[in-house]
């Protein structure tokens, strides 16, 4: 008996801590972020933005993810808890869309409006949807390495992936981009690497061989954006202009070593404030934009160690 | 050997084992009535039926391991195995789009038929259970990957796949009471392995390799064979918990299932069984599940910060074991 009583005492304990430290406003609005992770310092920037938008719009916001992209069911089940809190509106980063329909119809019934965040979720069941608009920011990387080969010479893209919206909307927001406003800078392949920073190496290396007047080259993401700087590294060749995409430690450390030019990185704390602003206004039944564009930066040796830029980089 | 070897057949131990269930279940009611008082979300049907759901993958495989886990040894590869069972569902539907019964068959076999290959490596070959169930747990991962080329595999083609775990059959005879069909499951699997447990040669045979396995040998048992077939009516459960979690996902995701094994070992843990085997419940292990998924979403409905969820459901877990412990000290 006596540790039985110990047990339950503990619980209740336990329990009470945990609503005590919850401090419930009931006429305050409730705003619950449910993204593909949380310890991620990409998300721990999403999470910092919306934490700012709570505080500036005073509304309680919550911020929860799985401990890693694979655990669809336990994003679902954050969801299904999120949902019994009678939230005012939900933000959502879909691990998989197919997989978590039949909560969102559930939310959809309950009108609760859901806000899609970072990647957007596959249905029309969002009210909004708060990503990077990502072939405006492989424009930004098409002007960029543009004037770095003052308008003239031969590019190349080695793209992570040819069939996801984020591969897709890179390259194409790139290559457009050159071949209207820089028509002296010709795009002479596209290749796909899936973001693996071996095969990416290898698909530079095989540029440089098949195109040895190659000037530059522009890598879509993280992964291939490394594989394209150690490529060129390998390979020894001299005078690549070098355009990444998001940050991670060894790109910014090609930047400050000057090997690759300069990258786009995305505003994780944009997304995580954009999410929480357009969640406040579907709750009070104004009207949202669909696509809510998050921001990105451009950043290279000049900039990499500004305030607002650091803020967006992780290693 | 010692005093808890024998406390599954004498007297004292069947007030002890009553002893650990009342615990069990007072901790696990304890803690719907904080989480209720605390939060008036928490006690709704909607929330109730969302617990249990989220309850009924890790309860199966918890289920699973249990069997295993009272014979003394240990089985790290049931994540993995349940998400590879999922993938072969998945490849029997999907991409061979035969009918549903043949899907559920697949994901049995498949289980039944991995656990008997653990079962050969731990009790054949005398690979320690933790090494062989290692080796399988990152075998089945990978085979997970390469079946599938890493993508999820949807069961889009095959209709009424969902409604395995999703759908509501009581909920059409009492709408008040929509328990979905994956927590039917659960409690079936949970009856059938009771029963097994307690009413078989095969269940008597699980605790008899659990207190004293040599003994069991000299009195001329072939507990190999017994020991094979223990862990290939655990990899069949864990088969349908494969099933469970393909059939809520509406996906074979390829990527899932590491870290899915501790949490149900962590359930049957807390339900009172040894892991040093020879002692454990069905009852109790599923009380267990319950406690971890009513913390997890109680936790979550009062908004506490996730890494302050992950500290509380380990010091429940310590709590938990402790707290047996100190009952079997001043029983013995």
């Amino acid at each position: 008996m006596f540790t039985r009583r110990i047990l339950i005492g503990a619980v209740a304990a336990l329990t009470l801590a945990g609503s005590a430290g919850g401090v419930f406003a009931q006429d305050q609005m409730y705003i619950p972020l449910i993204s593909k992770g949380f310890q991620h310092q990409f998300w721990q920037a999403v999470k910092a933005g919306a934490d700012k938008a709570g505080e500036e719009l005073g509304v309680r916001v919550t911020f929860e993810g799985p401990d890693n992209e694979t655990q669809v069911d336990k994003q679902l089940d954050m969801l299904s808890a999120a949902l019994a809190n009678k939230p005012a509106a939900i933000g959502f980063a879909a691990l998989d869309s197919q997989a978590a329909i039949p909560l969102l119809r559930k939310a959809q019934e309950a009108n609760i409006p859901i806000i899609a965040f970072d990647s957007g979720v596959d249905s029309d069941i969002p009210v909004a949807t708060a990503a990077t608009d990502n072939i405006a920011a492989a424009a930004m990387a098409a002007d960029k390495m543009a004037e770095a080969l003052g308008d003239a010479g031969k590019v190349a893209v080695v793209a992570h992936d040819q069939t996801s919206r984020t591969g897709v909307d890179r390259r194409d927001g790139f290559v457009n981009r050159m071949e209207e406003a820089h028509p002296g800078v010709e795009i002479v392949a596209v290749e796909y690497g899936d973001g693996d920073h071996l095969k990416s190496t290898e698909i530079t290396k095989a540029l440089l061989t098949a195109h040895p007047d190659l000037n530059g080259i522009f890598g879509t993401n993280e992964g291939s954006a490394i594989g394209v700087v150690n490529g060129v590294r390998e390979s020894g060749a001299q005078g690549i202009t070098i355009v990444g995409y998001d940050s991670g430690k060894a790109q910014t450390d090609a930047i400050r070593e000057g090997l690759m030019a300069g990258a786009i990185t995305q505003n994780p704390v944009g997304i995580g404030y954009e999410t929480v602003k357009a969640a406040v206004a579907a709750a009070k039944g104004e009207t949202v934009e669909k696509n809510i564009d998050t921001g990105f930066f451009w950043y290279d040796k000049s900039n990499i160690d500004n305030p607002e830029i650091a803020a967006v980089l992780y290693d | 050997m010692s005093a808890t070897d024998t406390e599954t057949t004498g007297g004292k131990a069947l007030r002890g084992a009553a002893q650990q269930k009342l615990l069990a279940f007072a901790s696990l009611i304890a803690l719907v009535i904080g989480f209720s008082l605390a939060s008036p979300n928490f006690f709704q049907v909607s929330n109730i039926m969302a617990i249990l759901q989220a309850t009924s993958v890790n309860g199966v495989l918890a289920v699973g391991v249990t069997l295993i886990i009272i014979t003394g040894g240990i089985d790290l590869s049931i994540g993995t195995l349940m998400t590879f069972c999922a993938v072969m569902t998945g490849v029997v539907l999907t991409w061979a789009g035969m009918p549903l019964i043949l899907g559920v068959l697949t994901a049995i076999a498949t289980g039944a038929l991995c656990g008997l290959i653990s079962g050969t490596f731990v009790a054949k070959m005398k690979i320690p259970p933790f090494i062989a169930t290692l080796g399988m747990m990152l075998m089945l991962k990978g085979l997970s990957l390469i079946v599938t080329g890493t993508k999820p595999i949807y069961f889009n083609d095959t209709p009424g796949f969902t409604d395995i775990a999703q759908g509501s059959l009581l909920g059409t005879v009492l709408p008040a009471f929509p328990v979905p069909n994956g927590v039917v499951v659960l409690f079936l699997v949970a009856a059938v392995a009771a029963w097994i447990l307690s009413r078989t040669v095969l269940g008597r045979y699980t605790f008899a390799l659990g207190s004293n396995e040599e003994a069991v040998r000299l009195s001329g048992v072939n507990t190999d064979a017994w020991k094979m077939a223990i862990y290939a009516l655990a990899g069949g459960i864990v088969g349908i918990g494969g099933l469970l979690i393909a059939s809520r996902l509406n996906s074979a995701q390829p990527a899932l299932g590491l870290g899915y094994e501790l949490e149900a070992i962590a359930a049957v843990v807390i339900g009172g069984t040894s892991l040093a085997g020879g002692r454990g419940t069905i009852l109790g292990t599923l009380i267990g599940a319950l406690i971890m998924s009513v913390l997890t979403n109680g936790l979550r409905v009062l908004s506490v910060a996730p890494e302050w969820q992950t500290v509380v459901t380990g010091a429940i877990i310590i709590a938990a074991v402790y707290a047996d412990q100190l009952r079997r000290r001043t029983a013995s």
